[in-house]
């Protein structure tokens, strides 16, 4: 993975600098927002802003290539309904990427934009006419989706660093529930959550298992175990 | 102008295992003791049940470097809070490594036997219960029934984990809220800061430099640093001893950092890193061969179906720990659970995009029914560090991750042993058609994926290829020592805690010898934290206590 952040700077600001700098350094022509001061905030302060459509439109995109599912309604623009069950989108990916604590939400706009460019350049390659009144990511059928999502996320691009961690975060919204307390996300019928099948506390919130072992000895040790258990 | 500076006849920077052990014996043997620590001081209620990012990483991160990317505690009590507890001393092979240099890489004093008394002690304080097959996972179970069908052997782990307190709740990456992983918190810093050691949360060491204290030899600069990160304030300490346990990716940024006020570093600082040969892989097994191959049933309706169920490492096979391989094909292969914080890892198939998309999105819906297997090889201690940031050991990009300047790039050697243990692993897990396929985790999204950082200030005895002498001592700094995963030389093949700790202990008298030196009213005690002696004779009959102390 290469760089996320530039030093001389606050933890956080560095991440947004370091976008900037290697969407400079990609040579793709894209002007990505520069985080003002003030809306770069520290954990839990300020609720981000709420993202234009375009960007809406191209991470649910995104998410729905991370982890596809089902439309949400017939004319589903975004999700492709390529596969059974929830979407990443439905499993809360776009609240992840917006939680002040990941303090990402001022560079989405911008990761968007860099991400249609991607999609622009990459149709144009494959002699493939987009719908223009969609962002350019958003028209691509799905199988491009994924061809272009592979070529982003393969080590050794400078820009590789933003598609692996957007992908991270748009599975850990659907693996771990991220935006919300596991109990309350379990409450509430996370869609990832019971598509992994995540089980239920006990009553108190905590999770035990009185239940744990099949009991039984099932291999033989290995002759070189020593005293304690180690190997020799 | 005059100006006053705290004092302490021994500052310790970082306090997992390789912080607390000498903290705790240079307490008991009068010194006075601080200790630094990066991270929040938690306790048992702290550790929370939960995934919400920004719960569990207040103390959890993914450090992502360049190719490579580490687990990593960053609390009171450091790795021990967050690890598996997995015990284990390393196989006698691993001591006479010779790495792709064909030079011994362990110091010639050091071998399985000379560090067995060592290991002893460290099995007794922590201490370290046996599993029975009673305590096993239903994961660990299926491995090891896999293992046995498959003409193998498997054993139970052997863990730092009060048995009768253990609830099997699953979350033991997030720390455990019933007391009964035996991390530092509930063994040696205790006993430490009873015996008057005192522990200073949220400071982080940026450097050392020449104390201006006569009778002093370091001072040590840190930063106050709040919960998101931002500096509150700096100060230093100036002491006698100094000992370096901020683990493997902070050590030596600390040291580097350290080169323009102290002057230049051993060669090997921040150089021959390893990532212990870890090498991880996922896969669904079969729940109706679980029961028709193995013979396994949960209860009347359910084979399996346990993936998240009990201690997170169940069972091992040390088949692959076989001296007479050659060196770099010899490895062990561990039943573990992660949380699914690590699934986006996890690849469905072996060609793209294997690890995201569809046939992903369907091997989510057996997560019950997956099982997780770490293959710890021999590495070619191939990682190294570039310059440090501005302040601390790392930047951070969001809640759970951050970045550092660690580069790994696997090298031959490495990859074929990786090869081996998942040509291994295959075999037994296929067999019996128990699992379709077997993958390990993508190297795509984080690089290679480790848990214990190791070797990045390591001890030997070749002056170009470690930076510590046998005794932990940094070479041509007399009174800084490093005593966590920094200092081993090499991967293990087995889970390096238990290593890290025998080390540690064996560092001690050393340590207690230094600050005599500089007049510090100490002497070296072999009692443990719980008060008892029964190491204590044949511990102070070894040759690095009779050293010390003659």
């Amino acid at each position: 993975m290469g760089s996320f952040v530039h030093g001389g700077l606050s933890r956080r600001r560095a991440v947004q600098a370091g976008i900037i700098a290697t969407g400079g350094a990609v040579g793709l022509g894209i002007v990505l927002p520069i985080a003002d001061a003030a809306t770069t905030t520290a954990p839990g302060t300020i609720a981000p802003a709420a993202l234009d459509q375009a960007t809406t439109l191209t991470l649910e995109a995104y998410a729905d290539t991370v982890v596809p599912g089902e439309k949400r309604t017939p004319d589903d623009i975004t999700i492709a309904g390529v596969a059974p069950g929830p979407s990443a989108v439905v499993a809360g990916a776009l609240d992840v990427l917006q939680m002040p604590e990941v303090g990402l939400a001022t560079s989405l706009p911008g990761l968007a934009m860099l991400l249609n460019g991607q999609a622009a350049g990459y149709a144009a390659q494959a002699g493939l006419a987009l719908d223009p009144n969609l962002p350019p990511f958003v028209a691509l059928p799905f199988p491009h989706r994924v061809a272009l999502t592979v070529s982003l996320t393969t080590p050794g691009r400078p820009d590789h660093p933003y598609w692996v961690l957007l992908a991270t975060l748009i599975s850990w919204a659907f693996d771990t529930g991220g935006a919300q307390h596991t109990t309350e996300a379990l409450s509430t019928g996370h869609a990832g959550l019971a598509w992994i099948g995540f089980p239920a506390p006990n009553a108190d919130g905590i999770w035990r298992f009185p239940q744990f072992s099949y009991r039984r000895q099932l291999a033989k040790p290995s002759p070189r175990t020593t005293r304690s258990g180690s190997p020799a | 102008m005059t100006t006053t500076v705290e004092l302490a006849d021994a500052l310790i920077v970082g306090s997992g295992y390789g912080g607390a052990i000498p903290a705790f014996y240079l307490a008991a043997g009068g010194a006075k003791v601080v200790i630094l620590e990066r991270g929040p001081q938690l306790s048992a209620n702290d550790f929370v049940h939960d995934m919400k990012l920004g719960s569990y990483t207040r103390y959890l991160d993914i450090v992502v470097g360049d190719g490579i990317s580490v687990v990593a505690g960053n609390c009171v009590g450091g790795g021990s809070v967050v690890n598996f507890a997995a015990a284990l001393r390393a196989p006698s092979f691993v001591f006479n490594r010779v790495g792709s240099q064909g030079v011994r890489q362990w110091p010639a004093s050091i071998s399985r036997s000379t560090l067995d008394p060592w290991y002893d002690l460290s099995e007794l304080t922590l201490p370290v219960a046996k599993q029975t097959w009673n305590d096993v996972s239903y994961a660990g179970g299926v491995f090891a029934a896999a293992c046995d069908h498959a003409g193998r052997t498997a054993n139970p782990v052997p863990l730092a984990v009060d048995m009768s307190k253990c609830t099997n709740c699953g979350w033991q990456l997030n720390g455990c809220r019933f007391n009964a992983k035996r991390s530092m918190i509930l063994n040696y810093l205790p006993a430490a800061t009873a015996l008057g050691a005192k522990i200073r949360p949220m400071h982080e060491v940026q450097s050392l430099a020449p104390a201006t204290t006569s009778g002093y030899r370091y001072r040590v600069n840190y930063n106050v640093v709040n919960p998101d990160g931002t500096v509150a304030s700096s100060s230093a300490i100036e002491a006698k001893v100094v000992v370096l346990a901020a683990g493997a990716l902070g050590t030596p940024v600390i040291l580097q950092r350290s080169a323009a006020t102290l002057g230049t570093m051993p060669f090997a600082v921040g150089k021959f890193f390893s990532s212990n040969g870890d090498h991880l892989s996922s896969f669904v097994v079969n729940e109706d061969k679980v029961a028709s191959y193995l013979g396994l049933h949960r209860d009347a309706n359910t084979a399996y179906q346990a993936s998240f169920i009990g201690k997170s490492v169940g069972t091992m096979s040390y088949d692959g720990l076989d001296p007479s391989k050659a060196e770099f094909l010899r490895y062990s292969l561990q039943q573990l659970y992660f949380a699914p914080l690590s699934n986006t890892l996890v690849k469905a198939t072996a060609g793209a995009p294997g690890w995201f998309g569809v046939d992903k999105k369907a091997m989510r819906h057996d997560w019950k029914s997956w099982l997780t297997v770490l293959a710890m090889t021999e590495d070619d201690n191939e990682g190294g560090f570039g310059p440090p940031p501005p302040t601390g050991t790392y930047s951070r990009i969001t809640a759970g991750l951050v970045q550092n300047s660690l580069q790994y790039r696997p090298t031959a050697n490495t990859i074929r042993g990786w090869t081996a243990a998942d040509t291994e692993l295959a075999t037994i897990m296929t067999r019996g058609g128990l699992a379709t396929q077997v993958n390990d985790w993508t190297f795509d999204v984080l690089g290679t994926v480790t848990t214990h950082p190791l070797s990045s200030a390591r001890m030997g005895d070749n002056a170009n290829l470690s930076a510590l002498d046998q005794y932990n001592e940094l070479r041509g700094f007399p009174g800084i020592f490093v005593t966590d995963g920094s200092a081993v030389p090499t991967s293990l093949c087995v889970n390096p805690s238990l290593t890290i700790a025998a080390l540690a202990n064996r560092a001690v008298p050393g340590i207690i010898l230094r600050a005599r030196g500089a007049g510090a009213s100490v002497r070296y005690t072999a009692q443990t934290p719980d008060g008892s002696t029964a190491e204590q004779a044949t511990i102070m009959a070894l040759p690095e206590v009779q050293r010390a102390t003659a």
